[in-house]
């Protein structure tokens, strides 16, 4: 297969905003092969859901160039349509149809598909199927919005965020459906800003932030970039001066050392040698211990040390006391933004 | 094949949704109906009411209760024939202050004030119509029982016919009200909440015709103007004896002209909001002028001249007053107020369309 299931160019989309226009999408490239699962990570507002709503031909790029299976937006859109399928965030179905009915509209949109019945097994809603749709959790919900987008028996299925307000029990449902999927040879395009879960289902994913891809790779790969396998963070009592983070990667095994709101990061090969040496070191400037974790690289660490701020800030910027999500993730930003520029 | 077309499938969610929620299909059907039924029987043909007057007591006042007395006598035994234009008056007797009392604080619209034989003074407020009628009713009983002999000859035809009353003309206004509520409600608001909901992007992205969509809301609309239509006929001709002069065909043709004006419009309203208040407001701004000025409850003619031109293009006004032509009046297609409505009505539709389809906002 020689034609990539994407390939964007250039990609770009501003909107008109009260100081001057917004650069939701700034240069994107991206090329998504044939049969992978590739995920679009990033915190809210990245750019991810207009990146996607781009290639779903939902939003027109500003400038840039969009091949879908070979083919252009401009040029053929019915045959495109054919030929994905799309979830998308947060669709309420009309109440009063039951999940049979719903499915038959759709499937009446498309010239080729599965069976109505086999997109309720795909996504295991058997149970469910003569249910109206107001009788379905948020999780059976969502499995039937991806029901909807396997219909038409896509050649790529768009996923915006899919497991997004779910509990844990019908993010792994739903996280089979898309295993299954991509068993099945089909190429799946998801956004998400959990790590945990690009890293269980992504063959690729690329990091999104402020509208520009900063790292694209496996998630191992990303991950490897970081050097070491392991994380230790802790947090010291005593004085309030803050230790020198030079003298904390010069720590045997230690990779790299940063401040965090509340303690100190180390990225570290082996912990069984960098814990004994934080101790010492801890013992030599009189400071006591008041907590160390040690944990396995995510690509939650990918994304902080990248760019120096927390994937999920809303829920950071509470944890650490900062009042509301909100405020802290304003100040986070104008922060970032200006170091930046 | 038929069966499984996008446009068939689309009209037939469109029906078990609104089949399946009471409270919608009682605000389309049931709510008309009782609105028809309760103003119907509010305005029904009633004898006029009797005037009410008090007597302020004194010398003098004995004869007017007599001469009002031999009145009301006179109108109980001729109950069978219309007695002509003057009710029953109720008298009530009262000391001055007391009757001076009551017409300030407004119990009673007029005060008999007698000054000697043959002599009333009348205490009222002329910006009261009942007041005026009260004291032309008590001074025509008194002058006559005085002995007035009126010099010409006056003959009063009563008309209480099926066909000219209030609630014939009711009927073809919540006909037209109906399917005015109809289009916005069921087209515009239908749309935005779809909108609202992320399903007309979720529509989008699948291969499905768009001009199927928009056919089976129309299909749906049109399928619900029916049984409307036919409610509030079948209510006026068994409930209240209403004649049908027209024919039923013109009836029904005028109503899905008009109908489709309306759901015209509703997807103009619908064709960029993206909030319930947008939507709600810009509902109300249509619908409103039309509720006002169409001549549904009242007749339109009653406005000013130079606001006519304005109520005459309403889509409203064209529809209720064609109906009532047809339905009171019996005019035919042939007459030119009826083609006139129906082009009205229809460059309503056509004109919407047009333009709602050039702003419509699909993802």
């Amino acid at each position: 297969m020689a034609v990539p299931a994407i390939r964007v160019k250039d990609l770009r989309k501003q909107y008109p905003g009260r100081d001057g226009p917004v650069h939701a999408v700034n240069g994107v490239d991206l090329e998504i092969r044939r049969g992978e699962c590739f995920g679009l990570l990033g915190p809210n507002g990245a750019g991810k859901t207009t990146t996607v709503e781009i290639l779903e031909g939902l939003k027109r790029p500003t400038s840039g160039e969009v091949e879908v299976l070979g083919l252009r937006w401009e040029d053929d859109p019915a045959a495109i349509r054919e030929q994905i399928g799309v979830t998308l965030q947060e669709t309420r179905f009309p109440d009063k149809e039951t999940v049979r009915e719903l499915l038959t509209v759709f499937r009446s949109f498309y010239r080729q598909g599965v069976t109505v019945d086999e997109a309720i097994q795909r996504v295991s809603l058997e149970s469910k199927a003569n249910a109206l749709i107001e009788q379905l959790s948020g999780g059976q919900q969502q499995r039937l919005a991806v029901a909807v987008g396997l219909i038409g028996d896509p050649e790529i299925l768009f996923l915006d965020e899919p497991t997004t307000g779910l509990d844990p029990q019908s993010r792994r449902q739903l996280w089979d459906v898309v295993l299954e999927l991509r068993e099945r040879g089909r190429t799946v395009v998801l956004t998400t800003h959990y790590m945990d879960e690009a890293q269980r289902l992504c063959d690729r994913v690329a990091i999104i932030d402020y509208g520009k891809i900063i790292a694209m790779g496996s998630p191992a790969e990303l991950i490897a970039r970081l050097g070491g396998d392991h994380v230790i963070e802790f947090a010291v009592g005593g004085v309030d001066t803050p230790l020198n983070p030079e003298i904390l990667a010069g720590l045997d095994s230690v990779l790299s050392a940063r401040a965090d709101a509340d303690g100190y990061s180390l990225t570290a090969g082996e912990p069984h040698r960098a814990i004994p040496a934080l101790l010492d070191a801890l013992e030599d400037l009189g400071r006591p211990l008041l907590r160390l974790t040690t944990r396995h690289v995510s690509l939650e660490d990918v994304f902080v040390s990248l760019t120096g701020r927390h994937l999920r800030e809303d829920a950071d910027a509470e944890a650490n006391g900062h009042g509301n999500g909100r405020g802290g993730r304003w100040r986070r930003r104008r922060r970032s933004r200006s170091a930046a520029g | 094949m038929l069966r499984n077309s996008p446009f068939f499938q689309l009209y037939l969610a469109r029906l078990r949704e609104f089949v399946r929620q009471p409270a919608r299909i009682f605000w389309v059907y049931g709510f008309p109906l009782l609105l028809a039924t309760v103003l119907g029987f509010a305005f029904q043909s009633r004898p006029p009411a009797p005037i009410q007057a008090d007597l302020a007591d004194g010398p003098g006042a004995e004869e007017v209760q007599r001469a009002v007395e031999a009145h009301n006598a006179r109108l109980s035994e001729s109950m069978a024939t219309p007695a002509g234009p003057l009710p029953t008056i109720h008298l009530a007797v009262h000391s001055p202050e007391e009757a001076l009392k009551r017409l300030k604080t407004g119990r009673t619209p007029l005060v008999v004030i007698p000054e000697g034989a043959q002599s009333w003074t009348y205490r009222y407020d002329p910006t009261r119509p009942e007041a005026t009628a009260a004291r032309q009713a008590v001074d025509d009983v008194l002058q006559e029982a005085a002995g007035r002999i009126n010099p010409g000859t006056t003959r009063d035809v009563l008309v209480t016919e099926p066909g000219s009353r209030y609630i014939d003309f009711l009927i073809p206004g919540l006909i037209g009200l109906n399917a005015m509520g109809g289009g916005l409600w069921g087209v515009g608001f239908f749309l935005v909440n779809l909108r609202i909901a992320k399903l007309l992007k979720c529509y989008v992205a699948t291969p499905m015709p768009r001009r199927d969509f928009l056919g089976a809301i129309l299909a749906a609309r049109l399928t619900f103007l029916m049984p409307d239509l036919g409610a509030l006929l079948l209510l006026g001709v068994l409930g209240f004896g209403m004649p049908i002069h027209g024919s039923l065909w013109l009836v029904v043709l005028l109503d899905v002209v008009g109908a489709l004006a309306f759901a015209g419009i509703g997807l103009l309203i619908a064709s960029r909001a993206a909030t319930t208040e947008t939507v709600s407001g810009l509902m109300n701004l249509v619908m409103m002028p039309m509720w006002l000025l169409s001549g549904v409850f009242f007749s339109s003619e009653r406005f000013p001249a130079v606001i006519q031109p304005l109520i005459q293009a309403l889509p409203l006004t064209q529809l209720v007053n064609a109906l009532r032509m047809v339905i009171l009046e019996g005019a035919g297609i042939g007459q030119f107020e009826v083609l006139m409505a129906l082009g009205i009505l229809a460059a309503w539709a056509v004109g919407t369309f047009w333009l709602a389809l050039r702003l419509f906002k699909w993802s």
